[in-house]
Parts: C-alpha cells; structure tokens; sequence
C-alpha cells in the first residue's frame, strides 16, 4: 500500500508539480472548449491559450505573494 | 508540420535532462567505480528503452483526437510546471539550478557512503546512484518523446532528437569530464517550457474539438505569444519589491520535476 502510495506521489509530481491549480485551469478549460464547440458550435480557438496565461499568472502571483517587501 | 521542429524541440528539452543526468553519473563515477556506474546507467537505459518500445507504438495506435486532448493537457500542464520554475528561477523567487553545486553534493554524498556490493554490482552506492539518476530524468525525456512523437505520427523524428541530445552531453561530458555547468540551462529550461505550453495548449484546443485559424501555421503565432507573456510576467516580477532573493542551490538527484 505504501509502495502504491509513493508511485502515486511521484506520478502526480511529476505531471502536476507545485501547483495544483494549474491543472485544474488546463482540464476546465478543455472541457469549456468541448463545450462550446460541440454543444454551441462555437469555435474558441482562443480560450485555452487565454486560461493558460490567466492560470500561469494566477500561480505565479500566489508563489511570490508572501515574498513581499 | 515538418519533422524539424519536432527535433529541435526534442533535441532542446533532452539535453537539459541529460546534463543533469550526466552530473549524477560523472559523481557516481570518478567518486566511486565508474563498472557499477555504468551498470546502474545500462540498466536504467533498458528500462527506458522498453518503456519507449512498449508505449511509444501502442500511444499511435489511439485516435489522433482523443490522443491530441489527452496529451494536449498533460503536455500543457507540463509544460506549465517548467515555465513557472523557469520565471521563478529568472527572478530570485526560486533558486538557480547549478550543476556545479549540485555535483559537489552528490561528491560528498557519495564519499560518505560505505562500500557493499550485492546481486553481482561490486559497489550497490555508485550503481543505485547512477540507476535512479539516469532512470528519473530520463522519464521526462521519455514523456516528452512518446507525446511529442506520439502527437506528431513521427515517433522516429522525437527520437532521433533524443538521441542526439543524449549524444552531444555523453560526448562532452566524456571529453570534459566534469559537469556541465557553463550550459546555459535555466535559460534552456525557460525555451523548453515555452515550447511545451505552447504544443500542449496547440494539440489540447485541437483535441477538443477547435479548428486553429491558419491550422499548424497558428503554432507559429502561439510560440511567440506564450514567449511574450512568459517575458512580461518576468519583468513584471523582476519589478516588484521582495524580502529577499534566492540564494543558489543545488538540486537534489531525487527531483524529478524540472
């Protein structure tokens, strides 16, 4: 059960690293994307790369937060 | 898309993971035995390879679409991962990977140990040392071979890349004999993180269903963008007041993210 655990451990390290927020703005904005172009018919070629910027900035701005003079 | 960019990228991301491997083995070796050395890196490179061999022709075989999604996100996030590090690194929020300090920690490391042999391995220290070194960041070069080659229906051009990677640092590691720290590697890292957000955010629009306006040529607007806006949250950053930067350290051999 560890053995399982600690390959858990690393899989996620290694994909997700520090933030795991930046996975989850990637996946939500996927699914978003699939949305509005399977259900709507709306081609958001734009909204993927937006989140990616947005969520990068999100997590650089939380990593560095603390770090203020 | 040609092969050639393919390569390049490869080729690039390939030679920062076996620079660093290269530092533990160059450790391992001249601190302790390079025979279990070279076992520990053998055996770690069979491993890899089968890995490849197994993954790469199977991961071809899925619909280019769904493969485009799933690799699309996890290259992205990936990818994101580097270039957070690398704007970090760039602005003294996070340390500079040095592999000159590096290797000193893995030389006393190493020195400390004690000597045991075991399974037919005369020194177990160098050939673990050498095994998990190479094994670990050769996994990023495997992920990045079997996606990109994967993605691109060109499984040979990602390891032709590879390969030469792997070529260029054995040889200039073999005829320097020391790590290779003068490499500019954080700027390395800082491409390579560009590169990957940039075809893992390509690939995962696609996978999900988005027709790129201009189709591949969109990836030669998209690297650009994600460069410029990589560089603006740099100097961003670099332009606020903190407490205090980082001071360089070394990475440690059990790191396995960038």
């Amino acid at each position: 059960m560890r053995r399982l655990k600690s390959i858990g451990a690393f899989w996620y390290d290694f994909v997700v690293g520090d933030d795991w927020r930046v996975a989850v703005v990637v996946v939500v904005a996927l699914a978003l994307t699939a949305l509005f172009v399977h259900a709507a018919g709306v081609n958001v070629w734009w909204l993927l790369p937006v989140c990616v910027f947005v969520g990068l900035g999100w997590s650089l701005r939380r990593a560095t937060a603390g770090r203020r003079s | 898309m040609t092969a050639l960019p393919l390569i390049l990228t490869v080729f690039v991301a390939c030679v920062v993971e076996a620079i660093e491997a290269l530092t533990i083995v160059l450790a391992a070796g001249l601190t302790r035995e390079w025979r279990s050395t070279f076992q520990g890196m053998a055996v770690a490179l069979v491993v890899l390879a089968a890995i490849v061999a197994v993954l790469g022709p199977t991961i071809t075989l899925l619909p280019l679409t769904a493969l485009r999604l799933v690799v699309g996100a996890l290259l992205a996030i990936f990818g994101l991962q580097w270039l957070r590090k690398a704007i970090l690194r760039a602005t003294g929020y996070k340390s500079l990977h040095d592999e000159a300090s590096a290797y000193l920690r893995e030389v006393a490391a190493a020195k400390a140990a004690a000597v045991s042999s075991r399974r037919g391995v005369s020194d177990w220290y160098a050939f673990t040392l050498s095994f998990k070194g190479v094994l670990l960041e050769g996994l990023e070069v495997v992920f990045i071979v079997i996606t990109f080659g994967g993605n691109q229906r060109n499984m040979g051009a990602a390891v032709i890349g590879a390969a030469a990677a792997v070529l260029v640092v054995a040889v200039t590691g073999v005829a320097v004999r020391a790590p290779l720290a003068r490499v500019p590697e954080n700027a390395m890292k800082f491409v390579v993180g560009i590169m990957l957000t940039s075809f893992g955010t390509f690939w995962g629009a696609e996978g999900a269903g988005v027709s790129w306006p201009g189709h591949d040529a969109a990836l030669l607007v998209l690297v650009p963008v994600v460069a410029l806006v990589s560089l603006g949250y740099t100097v961003l950053l670099r332009q606020r007041p903190r407490a205090g930067l980082a001071a360089p350290v070394a990475h440690s051999s059990e790191e396995v993210a960038p």
